[in-house]
């Protein structure tokens, strides 16, 4: 069922960063016999000095920087992934210390695969929601590993997407409410001690991807009271270019609406941050009254759908950062080698 | 390891912090004790902008030890907007892309990997500013 806290909570600042790397899709398949289609044109590779708490710094940065919130008035630096650089040792004390967040501050890790960053960012609207906290930083931060040749290959990227969470009343968007929809469905796993996740093929897409999609948007708009049309845009998980398609097509969302969110043909999955970097680029486009429709996915499994309202803050405070579009246009395609080199594929000793 | 080490470093490093003048508003960096004489609490902890300009530059293809899987790379004199200038790698930057007097920004990236068991150690880069 819908979930929100009792004081209108919204996203103050919000802030993307993906990497200036790309792949390109056919030359992933020139190596590994891409017969069929790829998943995506390109996908982002980070470069050879970045990494999840790099990348969650600079999303960050771009959030304080819209929000004009100093940083030691954050009371919560949350980072979800499933690539902390450290087994032991959070990535959240890092970047609340690169921050200026340091010391009176929460700083933790989170992780569900996809959705680590939503999880943090509904863990952020309920301490801000129940006055605990008046800032709380979500971010979503990937850089995802496919085994080589292996279909995921093609899509596991790198990005990251920060969300500042605050009072509605200094928000550029507010959320009306939240469902998460979680059941224990294997469709991807990586254990402990291997380089490689297993996933789970078409399982994968049903009953996990679209399972899960469709049971947490289906309950928001019901809670809601409100149907696909009412939405501005939508954005949902985006493991490929096509999931996300079919799962809008499905709940009666346009083309059209997913059309500004849809990044994944050009940057492929960016994991953690693939959701939250799309909502971000429609934040960038996005006026005044429009309403967003939010649909994240993580394996193991689950989703987490949000309902936004634009407000009048949104125009003016945008243009204090980079937007999605500048991260987007800056692209420099590597080949495969430098791409093998960068991502540790290479065995040196 | 050097853990204490990297860790008294970790302000400059990861955010550029350094010093302010109470008195006469100079900013200085890398932070340094005061003077002899000269009243600790005269210069107060100070984030720069990260926004300077490319002074000279290098390119480095002989790496120092600890360097070895990075070359070529490129390090710079980067002339800071609020006066001081500091030596840092350029990144996200072409070799022929470089030039003196570039726009620079800031970032936060990896310097150095200690190996499986040791630290990542974490710095400030300048790169190409980013389109606002």
């Amino acid at each position: 069922m819908m979930m929100k806290p009792e004081r209108p909570v919204g996203i103050v600042g919000y802030g993307a960063y993906i990497p200036r790397f790309r792949i390109a899709a056919r030359e992933i398949a020139r190596i590994w016999d891409g017969a069929g289609g790829t998943p995506v044109d390109s996908k982002s590779v980070p470069g050879p000095d970045e990494d999840t708490i790099t990348m969650s710094i600079e999303a960050a940065r771009n959030a304080l920087a819209r929000a004009h919130v100093a940083p030691d008035r954050l009371s919560a630096v949350w980072v979800g992934s499933e690539s902390h650089p450290y087994s032991v040792k959070p990535s959240g004390t890092l970047v609340a210390e690169a921050l200026g967040a340091t010391p009176w501050v929460s700083a933790a890790d989170w992780e569900f695969a996809c959705k680590a960053g939503s999880e943090a960012l509904t863990a952020a609207m309920g301490m801000v929601g129940s006055g605990m906290a008046q800032y709380v930083l979500a971010i979503g931060a990937d850089t995802a590993q496919g085994r080589p040749g292996d279909a995921l290959e093609y899509t596991a990227a790198a990005g990251a997407a920060a969300l500042l969470i605050g009072p509605a009343a200094e928000a550029v968007a507010v959320i009306e409410g939240t469902t998460s929809y979680v059941t224990d469905t294997p469709d991807f796993f990586r254990r402990a001690d291997t380089a490689y996740p297993v996933h789970g093929h078409r399982f994968t897409g049903e009953p996990a991807y679209f399972g899960a999609s469709r049971g947490a948007a289906e309950r928001l708009l019901h809670d809601l009271g409100a149907k696909p049309s009412d939405f501005a845009y939508a954005v949902f998980h985006q493991p490929n270019t096509r999931f996300p398609q079919t799962v809008a097509r499905q709940l009666g969302f346009t083309p059209q609406q997913i059309a500004p969110g849809l990044l994944s043909p050009k940057i492929g999955n960016a994991y953690s941050a693939a959701a939250l970097l799309g909502l971000c680029a429609i934040l960038d486009v996005a006026k005044p009254g429009d309403t967003i429709f939010v649909t994240t996915y993580g394996s193991g499994a689950g989703s987490d759908a949000y309902a936004l309202r634009v407000t009048d803050a949104l125009p003016e405070r945008r243009e204090r950062a980079p937007l999605t579009a500048a991260y987007l246009a800056r692209e420099a395609f590597v080949d495969y080698a430098v791409y093998a080199k960068w991502r540790g594929k290479l065995v040196m000793e | 390891m050097d853990l204490a080490k990297h860790w008294r470093l970790r302000h400059a490093r990861y955010r550029l912090e350094g010093q302010r003048n109470r008195l006469t508003g100079e900013v200085r960096f890398p932070p340094a004790p005061p003077h002899p004489g000269e009243a600790e609490e005269i210069w107060e902890p100070y984030v720069l902008s990260g926004r300077g300009r490319v002074y000279s530059f290098s390119i480095v293809r002989q790496p120092p030890e600890g360097f070895e899987d990075q070359p070529p790379y490129l390090v710079a004199l980067v002339r800071l907007d609020e006066g001081p200038m500091v030596t840092a790698q350029l990144t996200d930057c072409d070799l022929d892309q470089a030039a003196i007097d570039m726009p620079v920004e800031m970032v936060t990236r990896r310097l150095r990997d200690l190996g499986p068991t040791g630290l990542i150690v974490y710095g400030y880069k300048f790169r190409p500013m980013v389109q606002r």
